[in-house]
């Protein structure tokens, strides 16, 4: 059995916020998704509305505080990242950019990722495919097929089953490719001794 | 150890004031601050090199040739000189000569350069940052330490029997130092060649600076220049000082709030508890410089930025004589006991020379039109 560590990246701003309770179920899934092949999970959620000053300080600093520095390492040190943002004037919203604007370009290589997206409206619902499968595939992480959106109506009622439905096999794909994959893979150390000599750079150049 | 200040040469309106000082105010309060610091007991200056608005310092040869003439004992040093975008041949000239006119008192620092526009303009591309310091320093090296040149790279048209006149003096080129922030290429290019790194240390968290030195001392040991402790390494600081520590803070704080590179961002506090910047007292800063030892081990040079960010020149001198009086006697002496033995001081030009087995000179004339004999002959 191998224990997988899954981040939560949550941009929700309100308490308690759909955006939260979307990234929930979806960590709930996949959890359960991974237990019942055989491995095991451990959750890490990091809430960016915590981190909404440091994120601000960043970008004119150019560096994250230490605060903001654990929550990059929990997302870039995890083993898959599950990634939920509410929809703002029709895209992510900015915090959810600025978090991702922020992490290294590289950091993301080949995790596997969940995307979801919650809005007041299912006008919004193709949001995770034009505006959050660019940001990922630009980050060259590896977004499984079916990214979660939830609107209003679905968490209204108890007929939810559609969204429950969504959620499942969502979490089912991230878990499949999960179990193909090595645990606790880290992003290369640009202080470990270089494999290139300064020989060849000179001779490159 | 050696102690200095540097500059970037910025135009900052004191935001106090609303005043910006003219280019020409600029100019002459950086020659007014090196003789300041020459004055207070200071080791080093050095000079940034900008190609761009708010800055007037492109031509650091200029300036520092100047101060030179009005100094006796002071090491000029840039901080830093664009490898990237200067033609080499022009940095070997230029800082040769000042080594002629400044008596040896040169060394420099290579630094890449951040701004991505600047490139272009000289006919380069910031993408190309790292493979442009390789070459342009390789050739570098080779004009200082070779008289006849044959070259040929992929950024500079080629050289076929050049000479970059005059000579380094006493045939020992500057000692150079390499700056940067979190590129390993460059730490692993000053361990490479035994030259020293440096590492600007504002700013930014000293974790950065923590690996960067680690780093480069490891790779140093490495490439057989020695122990990773025998390392030449240098740093900078930002400080700022009062007798009493919250009235420096209450000085410092309106220039701080919107402060090119960092303003507008983290507060005072916040910035000082996550980078270098010591605002406060003499003794605040004697104990958090001593406590840079902690983490880079015996160092060779540290350099403070004093003047920027719109500080009235008035201020900044009296920075200085804070600094030369009640400050850098102390660091000196508590740096100085905690160091061993087996841990070498900055090279300079006269260590330079002595460990070459003394100067000579290495005029090389012309091709004599009478015996006919060429440059290559006459130093074979």
């Amino acid at each position: 059995m191998t224990t997988r560590t899954i981040a939560v990246v949550s941009a929700g701003l309100s308490n308690p916020s759909s955006t939260r309770l979307l990234a929930d179920r979806l960590a709930t899934a996949t959890v359960e998704a991974l237990r019942a092949r055989g491995d095991d999970a451990t959750v890490e959620v990091v809430e960016l509305r915590e981190h909404a000053r440091d994120l601000a300080d960043h970008l004119t600093s150019g560096f994250a505080n230490k605060s903001l520095q654990a929550a990059i390492d929990t997302v870039v040190g995890a083993d898959a990242v599950i990634a939920v943002t509410p929809v703002f004037s029709a895209s992510y919203s900015g915090l959810f950019k600025t978090f991702f604007d922020v992490v290294d370009k590289d950091a993301l290589i080949g995790t596997p990722v969940l995307l979801g997206a919650t809005a007041g409206t299912a006008r919004h619902s193709l949001v995770v495919e034009y505006a959050m499968r660019p940001l990922f595939a630009y980050l060259r992480a590896v977004p499984v097929p079916t990214g979660v959106f939830a609107a209003s109506e679905d968490w209204a009622g108890g007929g939810d089953t559609a969204l429950v439905g969504r959620v499942e096999r969502a979490a089912g794909e991230l878990a499949d490719v999960l179990l193909g994959r090595p645990a606790g893979t880290r992003p290369a150390d640009p202080f470990a001794d270089p494999t290139t000599s300064f020989e060849e750079l000179l001779k490159g150049s | 150890m050696q102690f200095g200040i540097f500059t970037v040469g910025d135009v900052t309106p004191d935001p106090t004031t609303g005043r910006t000082p003219t280019e020409a105010e600029r100019l002459k309060s950086l020659v007014t601050i090196a003789l300041k610091a020459e004055e207070v007991g200071l080791d080093v200056f050095a000079q940034g090199q900008h190609h761009n608005p708010p800055f007037v310092v492109s031509s650091p040869t200029t300036t520092l040739g100047y101060i030179a003439a009005r100094t006796e004992k002071l090491v000029l040093s840039t901080s830093t000189t664009l490898i990237t975008t200067t033609d080499p041949v022009k940095i070997a000239e230029d800082f040769a000569t000042l080594q002629h006119v400044a008596d040896g008192r040169v060394d420099l620092m290579m630094g890449r350069g951040n701004t991505g526009p600047v490139y272009p303009w000289f006919g380069k591309d910031i993408r190309d940052g790292i493979p442009l310091a390789v070459e342009n320093y390789q050739l570098l090296r080779r004009l200082w330490r070779e008289d006849v040149v044959d070259w040929s790279g992929q950024f500079r048209t080629p050289l076929q029997g050049f000479t970059s006149t005059p000579r380094p003096l006493d045939g020992v080129p500057p000692f150079v130092w390499h700056g940067s922030i979190r590129s390993p290429q460059i730490a692993e290019q000053a361990a490479y060649y035994g030259d020293g790194f440096f590492h600007n240390h504002i700013f930014w968290p000293a974790s950065h600076t923590q690996q960067m030195v680690e780093f480069y001392r490891r790779r140093f040991e490495h490439y057989g220049h020695g122990s990773a402790d025998q390392a030449i390494v240098g740093l900078g600081g930002q400080v700022f000082m009062r007798k009493n520590s919250q009235d420096a803070v209450e000085e410092f704080r309106p220039y701080f709030d919107v402060a090119p590179v960092y303003g507008h961002g983290p507060s005072l506090e916040e910035f000082t508890s996550q980078t270098p910047l010591t605002v406060g007292s003499p003794q605040q800063v004697i104990e958090r410089t001593l406590g840079f030892r902690d983490y880079v081990g015996d160092y060779q040079r540290q350099l403070f930025l004093m003047d920027h960010a719109g500080l009235p020149l008035k201020t900044v001198l009296e920075q200085l004589d804070i600094l030369g009086e009640e400050v850098v006697p102390v660091l000196r002496r508590e740096f100085a006991a905690l160091k061993p033995a087996h841990v070498p001081d900055a090279p300079t030009h006269a260590s330079l020379v002595a460990a070459a087995g003394g100067g000579h000179d290495t005029t090389v004339h012309a091709v004599d039109d009478v015996t006919g004999r060429t440059v290559e002959s006459a130093t074979r």
